[in-house]
């Protein structure tokens, strides 16, 4: 069940995801007008702090937020409660965070 | 409507855990209401029927059941709304557990109001003056918009969220903590926020509004919800939370 805590800390992560969705798919319509290659999107990522930052920030967001929503739907459709229902939340956390940081990585290390 | 005709009545009897639906033949009347049709039953057809009610003028919130799957004050609910191809269901209210046929126990409902500090929380005694209120205020007119509340439980019935998470305060125990929170005469404003953020609190309301659709009193019930969620989001940023 949702306590103030997950509640705020879901609908804070919302705040953070919406700019940087915008600022996304602002930089995608603007990066494909030449052409969209594997190089191109390499050359603008690849040892830029920024965009490890931008990225970053974006995974750890939709990691908290899509793990306290599914959360709460695991609790009211499957009934999962008290121990068992934290520990598959923070997994689904940690599985999408480690997921989205690898890609961030995969894009921005050199 | 001709007085010849009758209606099939399905209502549910339930005694120690077992139910079932049984069909009863109810004469049809002009101004017949749900209420009425139960009346007749349990007065002609079967005297064992146990439903409840008391005022039958939509004041004292008893008589609230399940007509054909939908919560509904039954005294205010004319036949002639709710009966189609000459049939009509009848049930307990949903979202709480049945003692017989048509007789839910509220307990579960009412023990959430006072859960969520549904009760008022004096400032002043009789030795003090009268506080004046000024009814314009925008505290008193948010406060005046949940105080027709019958605690009738039909917004409770209707609610998803209590369906599926019995913690769930529920619509109706959330409205009276807002409608408290906002009148000047209550003096347990932090309290009330600290109990609908608990476990089971306003937080948890999806807002898909059935509270709303189904007051048989038209409050808005999801409004105040929104309302207790916007105060307590502004007191965890006062680091109340």
């Amino acid at each position: 069940m949702v306590t103030l805590r997950l509640y705020m800390l879901q609908r804070v992560t919302a705040l953070i995801m919406a700019p940087l969705t915008l600022g996304h798919i602002g930089v995608m319509i603007y990066a494909v007008q030449d052409g969209l290659t594997a190089g191109e999107i390499l050359a603008r990522t690849q040892g830029s702090i920024g965009w490890f930052a931008f990225y970053g920030l974006f995974v750890v967001a939709v990691a908290m937020h899509a793990a306290i929503g599914l959360r709460t739907i695991l609790f009211e459709w499957v009934r999962l409660d008290g121990r068992g229902l934290d520990v598959v939340a923070w997994g689904i956390f940690l599985l999408l965070l480690g997921l989205g940081m690898r890609a961030v990585i995969g894009v921005t290390w050199i | 409507m001709d007085r010849d005709t009758t209606i099939d009545v399905a209502v549910w009897r339930e005694d120690r855990g077992d139910g079932g639906f049984h069909h009863y033949e109810v004469p049809a009347h002009d101004s017949q209401t749900v209420l009425d049709i139960v009346s007749w039953i349990q007065q002609y057809a079967d005297p064992t029927l146990t439903y409840r009610f008391a005022c039958r003028v939509g004041m004292c919130g008893s008589c609230a059941m399940m007509v054909n799957d939908e919560p509904r004050w039954t005294c205010r609910t004319h036949a002639s709304k709710v009966v189609t191809g000459g049939q009509l269901k009848i049930a307990p209210l949903r979202n709480l557990p049945v003692i017989k046929d048509l007789v839910t126990d509220m307990d579960p409902f009412f023990d959430k109001w006072v859960q969520a500090e549904g009760m008022h929380h004096a400032t002043r005694d009789r030795h003090d003056p009268i506080m004046a209120v000024d009814p314009t205020s925008n505290d008193r007119q948010e406060a005046d918009l949940g105080i027709e509340c019958i605690n009738c439980a039909v917004c409770y019935a209707a609610c998803d969220t209590v369906a599926a998470n019995d913690a769930y305060l529920g619509p109706a125990a959330l409205q009276r903590a807002w409608t408290l929170f906002n009148d000047q005469k209550d003096g347990a404003g932090q309290s009330i926020l600290d109990a609908v953020s608990a476990e089971g609190g306003c937080h948890n309301c999806h807002s898909m509004g059935s509270c709303t659709q189904y007051c048989p009193n038209e409050l808005d019930p999801m409004r105040a919800i929104a309302g207790l969620k916007r105060a307590t989001a502004k007191s965890f940023f006062r680091g109340k939370g």
